[in-house]
């Protein structure tokens, strides 16, 4: 077992956990991050994405020991303290961008980061940007408004949040 | 004095508003209830040892070295279960000599397709359940694989099953001059002016829903409460009783978030089963949670037919025959509604046409492959891309604009109801209207002209249109209609309403959603009929303790029956209320109307004292039962069960332009435009959102996706790597649209829209790549239409790829017969 600490959505953690735990094993089964999920088991469907020390990470093509030290944001850790969604919760909400929302979580991780690098991308640099995220509800088609109207949101108020 | 507020001011129709979804908001922000979320004090975790062999006796299982392993708690085989664990259910005997030769969940004595459970570890953690499946020893004795359907079913083939005399479980058929419903089809193909055979191939998909199948299972006593990411609840509690002799008021079955089903999660697996025996021998909650890897392989598959297609016409281009015959792979074992799938397409074949004479025929075949089940549409799309890729052969085969040729044979609007060649009878329908929008949407005869200069000019960059005027039959279904076709059940569905004192509403329905949106859309029903606001309406679902009856959510039945129960339950309610209020009121019921949530006395002004209650006001003095008419129950609660006498008819048009660029083989979508008709909406918003997914779906079987199998029965596509489920770049932006001809059918004048656009989408898209390269000499392509295929297709003047039965190993058709496990990888 090797000792880690972590801060997660603004809790820390010390965990003893095995080296090959793998991340997302970690967030659900010893921290109760239940709201990020596993998709697949070849780090194709971007269900399990999370953010570390601001990047987003597939959380199942990492080691729980790799984010020693890290800061991670989930998906529980998205809205503000008081609520408040993100502009790409909201956007999403607004958006019909989720149908059975299995992948939304991983999928909004991986639009935040997108917005970080890209804050005004057109619709190919989106759907490039989505990649490694698999829906099948939604065709994309309502991802990628939802993606425009959160960057049209996040510009206006002045970036990320 | 009443404890509720106020109605609405504004008292504006719910129904046909984009209402955002109250099913967001947990969603969201990640607080979520998938099955695998779930942990109960003293739950073990399985972990289930599945067989890497297609066909082969079991010799020999060892398990004592995996029971030793730490953390393990118990290690069952089929042997120890073969007295308790029955057969996966099967219900849909299609004919009454139809084979069915049980189906283990844990095998016994042989596996019949890779991925088949053999056996299954409890321990303290899923890690260590995982760790333990390398302990178990298991001796196979490798029987031969069974792979090609047509080699399946001739003299000598190996017999998947050894309790069989054949691989054919069943023909089943209709002809319509037997059937009274047309002119007998040998007359028709005896003497035709023109006739036009085909055979399509539909590959085998995989659902590929997003969540993996997971179940939890907690004895009590001698029952058991199931949490399960299945679309059928009710179904599930009814066949775990039947199959594992629980009294069906013992068990319990919980549906909470599920994420995605699309079919997958219709049947009733053997991984629910077995959860259950583990659960009930150790006394304690269970959880099993698949991998993707073994959703692929084990989960049902789809699709996988062999289309025979005949059709004959006038030379004027009027049809005047339709002849098919289907082989339908079943895979190794029936589930649930396996057999039937297929036999949902022999009604709709003859599609939007006015056939005269029709003959279907389907033999349902064994391989020792996954199981096939229920796919989104399950049937319908498989019909639907016989009927209008045949069209369009029967257009070039007479010189004819495809689309000139589909008018001249379809139903118009004038002729509605009108009854097919298959007896099913349309009740509305506008084919010339959504054609007229589509066309013009996609600028059709630019588009034209540009393929013609591209054709003159040999760009190598071929311009191809196609065309999908197709029908569905939704709502499933009329018991009766259930009941002629063998189905063991009925297609009914429940719903009660039940008025809360402060006059909030819960209804309860017996659908099962997996991200469509009922919540949302019931609500604006159940606002809309009972005055009261949107928010103040709550669905609750998805609990067979709570919502008691109820047939689940498939077939895009869920608005189609399930709502109309909904509409029948609040008509009883504004019933009750009614003779409440005209006591209360003072006058006569006949005297008062309903409006806006409130009755008013008719020809009292408004706004005089006495002259209106609203439905909060009524819920009040009902619950306080003060002063009630004399044998009145103090309870406006209501509850009714629907059956429909009809299906419904969606209908629409969608076309696609497509770029093939010939020196490449890549398809590029360049417009795709849906103008569905799904008859009233409730809201605009959902219905675009299940077009677009069904439409992603339609075009990934046109493109992307196959499930296949090398020559030994591997399964090459067994991870997200090769089985590919479209990305974001993979589609285009769709243009979507509607035109609105109400389904007479139902009160609501709703006809379902969960299937429409993976139904309509595959032969849009085949259409045009075909339409793009058949100046080149090509005639079909098979699917999906990968570079490859469409490459090969150019240079080969073939389909591009041989079926993936007969040894295909990789993507593109390469025609080998070895084997291989890295063609796709």
């Amino acid at each position: 077992m090797t000792r880690i600490n972590v801060n997660v959505d603004g809790i820390s953690y010390t965990d003893e956990v095995e080296p090959r735990t793998l991340l997302v094993h970690y967030l659900r089964e010893q921290l109760g991050k239940i709201g990020t999920v596993v998709g697949c088991d070849t780090s194709n469907c971007g269900a399990c994405t999370v953010a570390l020390d601001g990047q987003s990470v597939k959380s199942c093509t990492l080691l729980a020991v790799q984010a020693d030290g890290g800061d991670i944001t989930t998906v529980e850790g998205l809205a503000a303290e008081d609520g408040t969604l993100h502009p790409v919760q909201q956007a999403f909400h607004d958006h019909h961008a989720l149908q059975c929302g299995f992948c939304t979580p991983g999928m909004m991780m991986a639009v935040r980061d997108l917005l970080q690098d890209n804050p005004d991308p057109s619709e190919a640099e989106i759907r490039e940007g989505i990649e490694g995220n698999l829906c099948r509800c939604t065709g994309y088609q309502n991802i990628v408004r939802a993606v425009q109207a959160a960057a049209a949101n996040l510009s206006s108020t002045g970036g990320q949040s | 004095m009443t404890a509720v507020a106020d109605p609405p001011a504004e008292t504006t129709a719910e129904i046909g508003k984009s209402r955002l979804r109250k099913e967001d908001q947990h969603l969201i922000t990640g607080r979520t209830t998938w099955t695998d979320n779930m942990s109960l004090p003293g739950m073990v975790h399985l972990a289930i040892l599945r067989s890497p062999m297609a066909h082969a006796t079991i010799t020999s299982i060892d398990t004592s070295e995996a029971k030793k392993r730490p953390g393990v708690i118990a290690v069952f085989t089929g042997q120890d279960f073969a007295e308790t664990q029955g057969n996966v259910p099967c219900a849909w005997p299609v004919t009454p000599d139809m084979v069915n030769p049980g189906a283990p969940s844990l095998a016994v004595t042989q596996v019949n397709h890779v991925g088949e459970a053999v056996a299954v570890i409890a321990a303290r953690d899923k890690v260590s359940a995982q760790d333990a499946l390398e302990a178990i020893d298991v001796e196979y004795e490798p029987l031969p694989a069974v792979l090609d359907m047509e080699a399946a079913i001739a003299d000598g083939s190996p017999l998947v099953h050894p309790n069989t005399t054949s691989n054919r479980s069943y023909t089943w058929a209709f002809e319509s001059g037997a059937a009274g419903t047309g002119a007998p089809i040998d007359d028709a193909i005896a003497s035709p002016e023109v006739t036009v055979t085909r055979r399509f191939i539909q590959q085998r998909l995989i659902p590929a829903f997003m969540e993996p199948r997971s179940t939890v299972v907690q004895p009590i006593g001698e029952g058991v409460t199931v949490w399960s990411a299945t679309q059928i609840p009710h179904i599930l509690r009814t066949m775990l009783a039947l199959t594992l002799g629980i009294p069906e008021q013992k068990v319990r079955v919980i549906a909470p978030d599920v994420g995605g089903g699309f079919g997958g999660k219709i049947p009733v697996t053997p991984e629910e089963i077995i959860t259950t025996l583990v659960a009930r021998r150790l006394g304690k909650p269970a959880k099993y949670t698949e991998s993707r890897s073994e959703s692929l392989m084990s989960a049902h598959h789809g699709r996988d037919q062999i289309q025979d297609v005949t059709i004959t016409a006038k030379r004027d281009g009027t049809v005047t025959g339709l002849d098919v015959h289907l082989f339908a792979d079943m895979g190794a074992y029936l589930r649930l509604v396996g057999p039937g799938v297929p036999l949902l397409g022999a009604f709709m074949f003859p599609a939007i046409y006015k056939f005269p004479a029709y003959r279907f025929v389907c033999e349902g075949i064994f391989t020792t492959k996954t199981p096939t089940d229920a796919y989104r549409g399950a049937g319908r799309p498989e019909a639907t891309f016989g009927i209008e890729r045949i069209m369009d052969e029967l257009a070039v085969e007479l010189g004819r604009d495809p689309m000139e040729l589909r008018r001249q044979n379809w139903i118009t609007h004038e002729e509605f109801p009108f009854t097919t060649v298959c007896g099913l009878t349309y009740d509305s329908g506008n084919y010339e209207a959504a054609t007229a929008k589509a066309l013009e949407l996609i600028g059709w005869d630019e588009l034209r002209r540009e393929q013609a200069e591209r054709r003159e000019r040999k760009d190598p960059v071929q311009l191809g249109l196609g065309i999908s005027t197709f029908t569905e039959m939704c709502g499933l279904a009329p018991s009766r209609v259930l009941g002629s076709l063998d189905y063991v059940a009925g297609g009914w569905e429940n719903a009660s309403v039940r008025v809360l004192a402060t006059g909030k509403v819960e209804v309860v329905v017996g659908t099962s959603p997996h991200g469509q949106g009922h919540e949302t859309a019931f609500s604006q029903i159940v606002a809309d009929k009972l005055g009261v606001a949107f928010d103040d309406v709550e669905v609750i679902h998805g609990d067979t303790q709570s919502s008691v009856k109820g047939m689940d959510s498939y077939g895009s039945r869920s608005l189609v029956v399930g709502g109309i129960a909904i509409v029948q339950a609040t008509d009883k309610v504004v019933a009750k209320a009614r003779r409440v209020a005209a006591h209360l009121l003072e006058a006569n019921e006949d005297d008062l109307d309903f409006e806006a949530g409130s009755f008013t006395v008719r020809g009292v002004p408004g706004g005089s004292a006495g002259s209106s209650m609203s439905m909060g006001e009524i819920a009040f003095a009902t619950f306080t039962a003060h002063n009630l008419p004399d044998g009145m129950e103090p309870s406006l609660d209501s509850d009714a069960t629907f059956d429909p006498e009809n299906f419904s008819f969606p209908h629409g048009t969608h076309l696609c332009a497509v770029e093939v660029d010939t020196e490449t083989g890549a398809s590029l979508i360049r417009s795709y435009v849906a103008v569905d008709d799904v008859g009233n909406v409730i809201n605009p918003m959902i219905v675009e959102g299940q077009v677009h997914g069904g439409l992603a779906q339609g075009i990934a079987q046109a493109l992307y996706e196959e499930a296949v199998y090398d020559a030994e029965g591997n399964l090459v596509t067994g991870g997200f790597v090769d089985y590919l489920v479209p990305a974001a770049p993979d589609l285009p932006e769709f243009t979507t649209d509607r035109t609105v001809t109400a389904a007479t059918s139902n009160p609501l004048g709703v006809k379902g829209v969960g299937e429409a656009g993976t139904i309509a989408a595959t032969p849009a898209v085949i259409n045009a790549v075909v339409d793009a390269l058949r100046p080149l000499g090509v005639t079909d392509i098979r699917m999906p239409a990968t570079p490859e295929r469409v490459w090969r297709a150019i240079r080969e003047g073939t389909t591009g790829g041989d079926r993936a039965a007969s040894g295909t190993i990789a993507y593109g058709g390469a025609r080998t017969g070895t084997t291989a496990g890295g063609g796709a990888a």
